[in-house]
């Protein structure tokens, strides 16, 4: 009811500043909170496994005793150099196969597109897992297993934009004006489709955290006593049986909020450069 | 009428469009002698803006060739060598389209000499094809969506002498523009074919315009057809008042 009762102006100004003070909310704790509390990941403490959220551990304990709220940060800034990380790789390889086969056109851009077909063809879930079994556990597979199943749709996002740009009188003129193929490119196409890339990388993010957590939890992504919410929730999985909810629920919210908030912003960007097309919070 | 030196632009039985199944023009031919202002008329949709594009260099045509200055055209766009694709300088239609939105007015005059390598001097020849166009000092630093359709429409034509064409194609070049607007242009037009000898290739629906303008006009049917479809009209000896 409230929520129907607010004008979309203001729900839309609160979507902004909820998900822009979670953003920064994130930003902060994983700078600051890893200066103040150092972590050492391989300590146990068996004296004090599985406590109920209290003052002194805020999110409890987990079942070798160690802090679920600390593991949670740790985890949230893994998942975060992860993520931003592997959508830069997957936007800087999108952009440039997509604006390559845009700008040149023809058959080249028939076989890249079917390159690009065949790829997404394969279940991304299923190329990470892949990309990941050829190396040993650690953050540079996960982002590379992302940030090589991911670009498939910035390139066609951004090779469909270069299209419609590449036909405008403006590089008629630019190519009349005796600009190289390269010129054109950088300097009239390129700019062009950069705040679409831009908006997908962002969009990519939460994509990536959670295909991070995925490849975590399925026991392919960091190593098993590194701080990852993936980790964290499939090692939690056990004691969930027996009643003990908070080291899964708090990862997961961890999870969950960040991303949303990420996701909330990119769609209030999307919004603004094409407002014609309703957004729909896409992960 | 023989001439001692070869047309400034010459096509020959051009077969264009976009479904080579479908071609807006067929064994269309078109002669531009040197210095001469040819009109270019026609319904829309006949394929004048097809033609110019080709006479630019900028649209392939499935069959027929382009000659400039007597020498055959050896690609379009990118296949073109970047002299005989500077040859010819065009004017659009639409200023809006015709210029990058990211580029201040100086740029976009600026970007022919840049592109071509001739940053030295694009300072001081951007400042000066802006002065005969008409435009004045803080306009250059403008955006395309802070000025006026006219004032983006003299930059366009700025930008197209930029590199002193030998031909200048003008599609609807003032079809979005006032009398008076078109009247200026028209003069900046014929004030550098008399400074460089260039010829002109003006295409537009206005027959008036394009009348007083020219030295003779062509007329395009719809559908336009090899040898039936280009009829020529050569302006009356004492009509000589251009714009």
């Amino acid at each position: 009811m409230s929520s129907q009762a607010l004008s979309p102006r203001l729900g839309r100004a609160l979507r902004v500043r909820a998900s822009a003070g979670v953003v920064v909310a994130v930003l902060v704790a994983v700078v600051l909170v890893p200066l103040l509390f150092p972590l050492d990941e391989q300590a146990v403490d068996m004296a004090h496994k599985l406590q109920a959220p209290s003052p002194a551990h805020p999110f409890g304990t987990d079942d070798v005793g160690r802090d679920v709220l600390l593991r949670c940060v740790y985890g949230l800034r893994v998942s975060l150099l992860v993520g931003v990380v592997a959508a830069l790789t997957a936007t800087v390889i999108g952009t440039a196969v997509g604006a390559a086969a845009g700008a040149a056109g023809g058959r080249t851009d028939r076989m890249v597109m079917r390159v690009v077909d065949v790829f997404s063809s394969v279940p991304h879930l299923l190329l990470g897992i892949f990309i990941v079994a050829m190396f040993r556990p650690g953050v540079w597979p996960v982002v590379v297993s992302v940030g090589l199943t991911h670009w498939l749709s910035t390139a066609r996002i951004v090779r469909a934009e270069v299209l419609s740009l590449r036909s405008r009188d403006f590089v008629d003129a630019a190519v009349s004006g005796g600009a190289s193929r390269w010129r054109v490119g950088v300097r009239h196409l390129l700019p062009g489709v950069l705040p679409q890339a831009g908006l997908a990388a962002v969009l990519m993010v939460p994509h990536a955290i959670w295909h991070e957590s995925a490849l975590s939890f399925l026991g392919l992504g960091l190593p098993t006593h590194r701080a990852s919410l993936g980790n964290m929730i499939q090692g939690a999985r056990g004691t969930l049986l027996a009643g003990d909810w908070w080291p899964t629920l708090f990862p997961g919210l961890f999870l969950i909020i960040p991303t949303l908030a990420i996701a909330g912003l990119a769609g209030v960007w999307r919004e603004r450069i094409n407002p014609r097309r309703r957004s729909e919070l896409m992960l | 009428m023989t001439r001692p030196t070869p047309p400034a632009l010459e096509l020959r039985e051009i077969t264009a469009g976009y479904d080579r199944a479908a071609p807006v023009l067929r064994g269309v031919s078109l002669t531009v002698g040197e210095g001469e202002a040819v009109g270019l008329l026609g319904p829309s949709g006949c394929g004048k803006s097809t033609l110019a594009k080709v006479a630019a260099l900028l649209h392939r045509p499935f069959a027929g060739t382009v000659h400039l200055g007597g020498a055959p055209a050896r690609g379009f766009r990118h296949r073109a060598p970047r002299a005989q694709r500077t040859a010819v300088g065009v004017v659009f239609q639409q200023p809006r389209l015709a210029a990058d939105p990211r580029l201040t007015l100086a740029s976009l005059i600026a970007e022919p000499l840049r592109a071509t390598g001739r940053r030295a001097e694009a300072a001081g020849r951007t400042e000066e094809l802006a002065r005969s166009v008409g435009l004045g000092g803080d306009l250059l630093a403008r955006r395309p969506h802070e000025v006026s359709d006219g004032q983006l429409q003299r930059a366009c034509l700025a930008r197209a002498l930029a590199l002193r064409p030998r031909v200048l194609v003008c599609d609807e070049m003032t079809a979005m523009l006032d009398a008076s607007t078109t009247a200026a242009l028209v003069a900046v037009v014929e004030d550098y074919r008399e400074r460089s000898g260039a010829a002109l290739l003006a295409v537009g629906h206005d027959r008036t315009l394009l009348e007083r303008w020219c030295d003779r006009t062509v007329e395009m049917a719809a559908g336009a057809e090899a040898g039936t479809a280009l009829r020529s009209a050569r302006r009356a000896p004492a009509d000589t008042s251009a714009g």
